[in-house]
C-alpha cells in the first residue's frame, strides 16, 4: 500500500485497481449465481420415476381389422395403430401435389418409416397422435368424401383445434396449420401380431 | 428532544409516527396528491383492478385450503368444495368470476390509456409496469386455468405449452421441460399451483408496487391530455387538480359500488356468463385421449387464439401471437403525434383507433368459433386491422392533422 492511501487523500486512489476489483466481485458472483440456479432449473427436468415410466408397450394386433384403429399411450403420448386396406395404401401417393411434406423430408420418423407409406410393414400404421400444431387428437376421418372434409377427401385425420389434414400416412396437407406430418415412434414387430412401441432395433430409444 | 416530540400528536398515533411516517404517507399521497379534476367513467378501472386484486388473493388463499394439487386429486378436490365445503361453491364462483373481471377492468384500463394517450411520455415507464402485469396476469390466469384439471384445463395447458415447441433448436426439450414430463402430467399441475399460488402473485405485488409508485411521479392523466402540472397557482398547487381524498375516494368507493354489484349478479345468477367464465368442457375430468371439441380459450385470450389459427405456419402464427401481445409494449415510442388525448386528434388516429377496436372485438369473437372457411379469412383481415394499428402508427400519428391543445382543462370534459 503506498503512504497516500494511509493519509486517506482522495486523488490517491488507484481507480483503475478499485473498478477491477468491483468488476471481479461481480463476475464472480454472477457465476455462482449462475451455477447456484442451474440445480433449480434442473429440477424441472422429467424426474427419475417419469423417465422410468416412458418403457416401451406392448400392442395385441391380432383383433384389429382393416380400416379399424386403436390408440394406446406410451410416454404420456396417444399412439393411433390403424390397418390399411391395399386401396387406401395403393391411393397414397395420388395426392401428393396437395401435401406440404410429401416425401416427409421435413417430419420426424425412425428410417424404416421414412417411405411413402410411413410404415415399417405396408398395412399397419403406427403415429404419434399429437398434432404437430399445437399437440390435439386429431380426429379419424378415415371414409373417402368424409362429409365434412368434401368429396375430394382421400381419408385421414382432422384436429379439432385449428384444423390440420393428415392423410391415411399422417401426412398433413396444405392449407393447415401444422408444417409437418405426424411423427412416428420407434416400434418393431416381435410377431406377426406384436407391436412393441418405444422400442426397435437400436433399443429403446430416448425422447421423441 | 423535546422539541422534535413537539410535532408528534400525544398518545399511540404520534408514538407510531415517530418511528413510522403513517400520517405523512397519508397526506402525501391522498390529501396533497393533486389529481386532475376532469377524471371520467374510464378512471374508475384502476381501482377496480386494485380491488379485484385484493379479491383473487382473498377467495384464492381461501381455495388452497381445501384444493389438493396432483393428476389424481385435484379434479376430485375441486369437486368437494363445489359439493361439500360450505360456502366452497361461492368462494370458487368468486374466484373464477373473479378472473374474468380481473381482464375486463384490466383491457378497459388499457383502453383508457390508449384513448388519452396516458402512455406517452413521461408515462412510458408506468405504461411499461402495467405491461408486465398484464403479462404475469395471463401467466397466472392460463395456470390457474390448468389447475382444476378439467378436460379443458388439460388441453389447454397442451395447446399453450405447445406454443413454445415452435421456439428453433431448444423448442423440443424446453417443453419437456416445461411439463416435466413427456407430456403434460401431476408433474405439470404441481408446478403451476407453486406458480399460481406464490411466484407470480408475488411478483404481482410488486409490478402493481412499481405502477402505483411511477403513478405517483409523473401524477395521472386525464381525458384532455393536459398536463396539469404545467399550472400551478399561487399556493403552488396544479390549479386543475383536487386532491384525491376526498373526491376520487369517494368516486372510486361509488364505482366500487356499481362493479360489486354486477360482479353478484354474475357469481349468483350466471357464474359460467354462458361458457364464456366457465366451459363446460372443464366440468369432466382430464382426459388425454379426448380433445374437448370445440376447443376455445377463455374469452380473454381469444384475441391472441384467433390471430394463432389464421396463419397457416405454426411457426409464423405464434411468433405473430407474440408480436400482438408485445406491441403494446411498444406504444410509448411508436406514436409521434405531440397532442396525447384523442379529443384533439385528427381522423387518422381516430380512424385507427376505431380499425384497432373492431380488429380487437371481432378476434375475440372469432377466437370462440371454430377455425374453418370464413372465420379464418375474417380473422386474417381483422389481424390486419390489428397490426396496421401498431405498424402505421409511427405515420399516421405524425401525418394527422391535430387541434390545438387549450392550456387549461376545460370544466365540462
Amino acid at each position: 500500500m503506498t503512504d497516500a492511501v494511509v493519509t486517506g487523500e482522495q486523488s490517491e486512489v488507484d481507480q483503475g485497481r478499485r473498478k477491477f476489483l468491483t468488476v471481479a466481485t461481480a463476475a464472480t458472483a454472477a457465476a455462482g449465481a449462475v451455477f447456484a440456479i442451474s440445480p433449480f432449473i434442473a429440477s424441472w427436468e422429467p424426474s427419475e420415476r417419469a423417465r422410468a415410466l416412458g418403457a416401451p408397450v406392448t400392442v395385441d394386433l391380432s383383433k384389429l381389422d382393416v380400416g379399424q384403429m386403436v390408440t394406446y399411450v406410451w410416454r404420456r403420448q396417444p399412439i393411433y395403430i390403424f390397418k390399411r386396406s391395399p386401396q387406401m395404401v395403393a391411393s397414397l401417393p395420388t395426392h401428393d401435389a396437395r401435401l406440404k411434406d410429401p416425401q416427409s423430408k421435413d417430419s420426424e420418423q425412425p428410417s424404416y418409416a421414412l417411405n411413402e407409406r410411413r410404415s415399417r410393414r405396408i398395412d399397419i400404421a403406427v403415429l404419434i397422435a399429437t398434432c404437430t400444431h399445437l399437440g390435439c387428437l386429431p380426429k379419424q376421418h378415415f371414409d373417402v368424401g368424409d362429409a365434412v372434409l368434401g368429396t375430394d377427401w382421400p381419408g385421414g385425420f382432422l384436429c379439432p383445434c385449428h384444423g390440420s389434414r393428415f392423410d391415411m400416412a399422417g401426412r398433413v396437407f396444405n392449407g393447415s396449420p401444422a408444417s409437418t406430418n405426424l411423427r412416428i415412434p420407434p416400434y418393431s414387430f416381435v410377431n406377426e401380431n406384436t407391436l412393441l412401441i418405444g422400442q426397435d432395433e437400436s433399443g429403446a430409444k430416448e425422447a421423441a | 428532544m423535546a422539541n422534535q416530540d413537539a410535532q408528534y400528536s400525544p398518545g399511540v398515533w404520534g408514538w407510531l409516527n415517530k418511528r413510522m411516517p403513517v400520517q405523512k404517507f397519508m397526506r402525501e399521497q391522498l390529501l396533497e396528491y393533486y389529481a386532475p379534476k376532469n377524471f371520467n367513467v374510464w378512471y374508475f378501472f384502476g381501482s377496480l383492478a386494485l380491488v379485484v386484486l385484493v379479491m383473487q388473493l382473498f377467495t384464492g388463499i381461501f381455495l388452497t385450503m381445501f384444493y389438493k394439487v396432483g393428476d389424481s386429486s385435484a379434479f376430485d378436490s375441486v369437486e368437494y368444495i363445489m359439493r361439500e365445503v360450505d360456502y366452497g361453491w361461492l368462494i370458487r364462483y368468486l374466484h373464477t368470476t373473479g378472473a374474468s373481471a380481473f381482464f375486463i377492468v384490466v383491457y378497459l384500463h388499457m383502453y383508457r390509456s390508449i384513448m388519452y394517450g396516458s402512455y406517452k411520455a413521461p408515462r412510458e415507464l408506468l405504461w411499461l409496469f402495467g405491461m408486465f402485469i398484464y403479462l404475469a396476469l395471463m401467466a397466472e390466469a392460463f395456470m390457474g386455468y390448468v389447475l382444476p384439471w378439467g378436460n379443458m384445463s388439460y388441453w389447454a395447458a397442451q395447446v399453450i405449452i405447445n406454443l413454445f415447441s415452435t421456439i428453433p433448436l431448444i423448442g423440443p426439450g424446453l417443453v419437456e421441460w416445461i411439463r416435466g414430463d413427456y407430456g403434460v402430467a401431476d408433474a405439470t399441475v404441481d408446478r403451476f399451483f407453486a406458480l399460481h399460488v406464490v411466484a407470480i402473485p408475488l411478483v404481482l405485488l410488486l409490478l402493481v408496487t412499481l405502477h402505483l409508485v411511477a403513478l405517483r411521479q409523473v401524477g395521472s392523466n386525464n381525458p384532455e391530455g393536459i398536463e396539469i402540472k404545467g399550472n400551478l397557482g399561487a399556493d403552488g398547487k396544479p390549479v386543475d387538480g383536487i386532491p384525491f381524498h376526498p373526491y376520487y375516494t369517494v368516486k372510486d368507493v361509488f364505482g366500487i359500488g356499481v362493479f360489486l354489484t354486477l360482479f353478484a349478479i354474475v357469481v349468483f345468477f350466471v357464474p359460467t356468463f354462458g361458457n364464456l367464465f366457465m366451459e363446460e368442457a372443464n366440468f369432466e375430468p382430464a382426459n388425454p385421449l379426448s380433445t374437448p371439441e370445440p376447443i376455445a380459450p377463455s374469452w380473454y385470450f381469444t384475441p391472441y387464439y384467433a390471430i394463432l389459427r389464421a396463419v397457416p405456419n405454426q411457426r409464423l402464427g405464434a411468433l405473430l401471437l407474440l408480436i400482438a401481445v408485445l406491441a403494446f409494449f411498444f406504444l410509448p415510442w411508436l406514436d409521434r403525434s405531440p397532442v396525447k388525448s384523442v379529443r384533439y386528434r385528427g381522423a387518422l388516429f381516430r380512424g385507427f383507433l376505431a380499425i384497432f377496436t373492431v380488429s380487437f372485438l371481432t378476434l375475440m369473437y372469432l377466437g370462440l368459433k371454430p377455425a374453418t372457411g370464413a372465420y379464418v379469412t375474417a380473422a386474417r383481415v381483422a389481424a390486419i386491422g390489428y397490426f396496421s394499428f401498431f405498424l402505421l402508427m409511427p405515420w399516421y400519428s405524425r401525418a394527422d392533422r391535430t387541434k390545438p391543445v387549450p392550456q387549461r382543462l376545460r370544466s365540462h370534459a
